[in-house]
């Protein structure tokens, strides 16, 4: 390799990590001018909203989560092992929500269910109803792509007849064969999930969830520095899912693709 | 991305099939998955584009569609078209010149690694923080605009500068742009076999020829395919612009929002057209891409 292409690549190779972390030192940096040292963060810790929020995001991100793998692990097994022919209907379904971005199926969801016979716009359970099957319908593409590797790397044709062989029942086979052994594939769903659903605005904010990431917009202008502290959890959090997904990918022979690719 | 495009080849009904003698129920296993995406997929957005043909009295009619060519709309889509290309085009470059520089650019191998695992993280860190933290940094206190000014005497904001237009929207999407790039064409990349490049010195090509050559055509279909999907992905976007210009901004997500917010100008079914317009340019970029990727397998196997 010529020294000056080097040098090229290098600078290339820095000016990604300057764009990558200016903003950030500048979110920190601003946190940090709240008087006194630290207040911002303590500040944040001691609002009820905060924890509540967060609370909520987090609870909305695990269920959202049960209910996909619940969804996802059966299909996909069925798919693999009996009907490969609806395999492409299957897929296409799960890739509709890069189609239908959120805002679209905000907007088709709050009007399907704002009038009979299913309004569900019209209570606080309703909502969340609403909030958690979206968020179900925005994981479809990763979770459904993680449970497929997963399933293409064990050979779910003998252990499904060994299980029945065994007289093992279609419940007990998923819930005791498949499932442990999809366990670093669901993971990895499981925390890119978790990550996109604790830092979803758009849904959150029209169907008026009390959601973490609509707070975080809302803090706003009379507490600057507690908003820039909770910006930097905000990203906190998405860190530590992708840290765990990379440590999950590397035991594992099936990586989740986090993208479309 | 497998196939999103592929024709929907509905084979044969499950109860046609001879599997049924052994597992009679079976099947039952995808109805909670096909119930649930008509539910909360399928009928929502079928409800929009059956709306997006009636008037307000529920008559068929094509009008919404005929004022989605109104010079203001063509306005708010041209915004979000001229938004999307940009920032996919300088996301998409930089980003393929990133992940290069990292894999065959002679840069330590831990480099790389960690590359992709902040490519992972600022992929996904949209929305309402990366607006925020752009605001802290690029805004009038910011802290960039500010070393800008006192170490440099430069003032960001003396000309036309302002974070909070489609400039600035531009900046703050490629944060999340070229990560997406990198992450996805770095397979590409890999799948460059060194064998070509020392086949073409051999012949007397220079770099340039070799680039020029064999490596750009065999990566375009990927680059291309991959710029597409950063475009698809920047259309959606809603709410970074959203709390970064408080709804101020005239691109297509955000006229969305304030047709749900029952803004001024409210006419629900004209937003349903809006919504339409945008599905169909998602749908042409999503495809596009999926096709350009299978045409990449051809030789990154």
């Amino acid at each position: 390799m010529k020294y000056a292409a080097r040098i090229g690549w290098w600078l290339v190779f820095i000016i990604g990590v300057l764009y990558f972390f200016i903003p950030l030192y500048g979110t920190l940096d601003f946190s940090l001018k709240s008087k006194p040292f630290l207040s911002a963060y303590t500040a944040i810790l001691n609002d009820s909203q905060f924890v509540s929020t967060l609370t909520y995001s987090f609870v909305a991100g695990i269920l959202t989560i049960i209910v996909s793998v619940l969804i996802i692990v059966p299909t996909a097994f069925w798919v693999r092992l009996k009907y490969p022919g609806l395999r492409p209907i299957i897929e296409f379904i799960t890739l509709l929500p890069f189609v239908i971005p959120p805002i679209i199926l905000v907007f088709g969801l709050d009007n399907t269910y704002g009038h009979q016979p299913l309004a569900l716009t019209n209570s606080d359970n309703g909502l969340n109803v609403l909030l958690v099957a979206a968020y179900v319908i925005l994981s479809f593409p990763y979770m459904y792509r993680a449970v497929d590797t997963g399933l293409r790397a064990i050979d779910i044709q003998s252990l499904t007849e060994a299980s029945q062989s065994l007289g093992a029942g279609w419940i007990r086979i998923l819930w005791q064969v498949i499932l442990p052994n999809l366990r670093t594939s669901l993971l990895s769903g499981a925390f890119l999930t978790l990550a996109i659903v604790v830092g979803e605005f758009t849904i959150a904010t029209f169907l008026s969830r009390p959601a973490f990431a609509p707070f975080l917009g809302l803090v706003g202008d009379e507490r600057p520095y507690e908003q820039a502290a909770l910006a930097l959890v905000s990203f906190g959090i998405t860190w530590v899912a992708m840290i765990l997904i990379a440590v999950i990918g590397r035991n594992s022979r099936s990586r989740i693709r986090v993208t479309v690719g | 991305m497998t196939n999103a495009a592929l024709p929907l080849s509905a084979p044969g009904t499950p109860a046609a099939r001879p599997v049924r003698r052994r597992f009679g129920w079976g099947w039952l296993g995808i109805v909670p998955f096909l119930l649930f995406a008509f539910l909360f997929l399928i009928a929502p957005t079928a409800y929009l584009v059956v709306g997006s043909f009636q008037n307000a009295k529920g008559a068929l009619t094509l009008e919404n569609f005929q004022q989605l060519f109104s010079p203001a709309i063509i306005a708010t889509y041209g915004n979000s078209i001229e938004i999307s290309l940009v920032t996919a085009l300088a996301g998409g470059i930089f980003g393929f010149l990133l992940a290069y520089a990292v894999i065959s650019g002679g840069l330590p191998g831990i480099l790389r690694s960690a590359l992709m695992t902040f490519s992972g993280v600022a992929s996904n860190f949209a929305g309402v923080p990366l607006a925020l933290a752009f605001i802290f940094t690029l805004g009038r206190v910011g802290l960039f605009t500010i070393f800008m000014r006192t170490v440099l005497g430069v003032d960001l904001y003396a000309g036309d500068f302002s974070l909070y237009t489609k400039l600035g929207l531009e900046i703050v999407y490629l944060y999340f742009q070229f990560p997406l790039m990198v992450l996805i064409i770095a397979p590409a990349i890999d799948g460059l076999k060194k064998d070509w490049r020392e086949a073409a010195e051999n012949m007397g090509a220079s770099s340039f020829q070799y680039w020029r050559h064999v490596a750009l055509p065999i990566l375009m279909p990927s680059l291309l395919g991959t710029m597409i999907l950063l475009f698809g992905n920047s259309f959606g976007a809603q709410a970074t612009a959203y709390q970064l210009t408080g709804g101020f901004i005239d691109i297509v997500t955000i006229a969305i929002s304030r047709q749900m917010r029952g803004d001024v100008l409210y006419d629900p079914n004209l937003g349903y057209a809006l919504a339409m317009g945008m599905v169909v340019i998602m749908a042409i970029s999503i495809t596009a891409y999926s096709l350009l990727q299978r045409r990449s397998e051809r030789w990154l196997k």
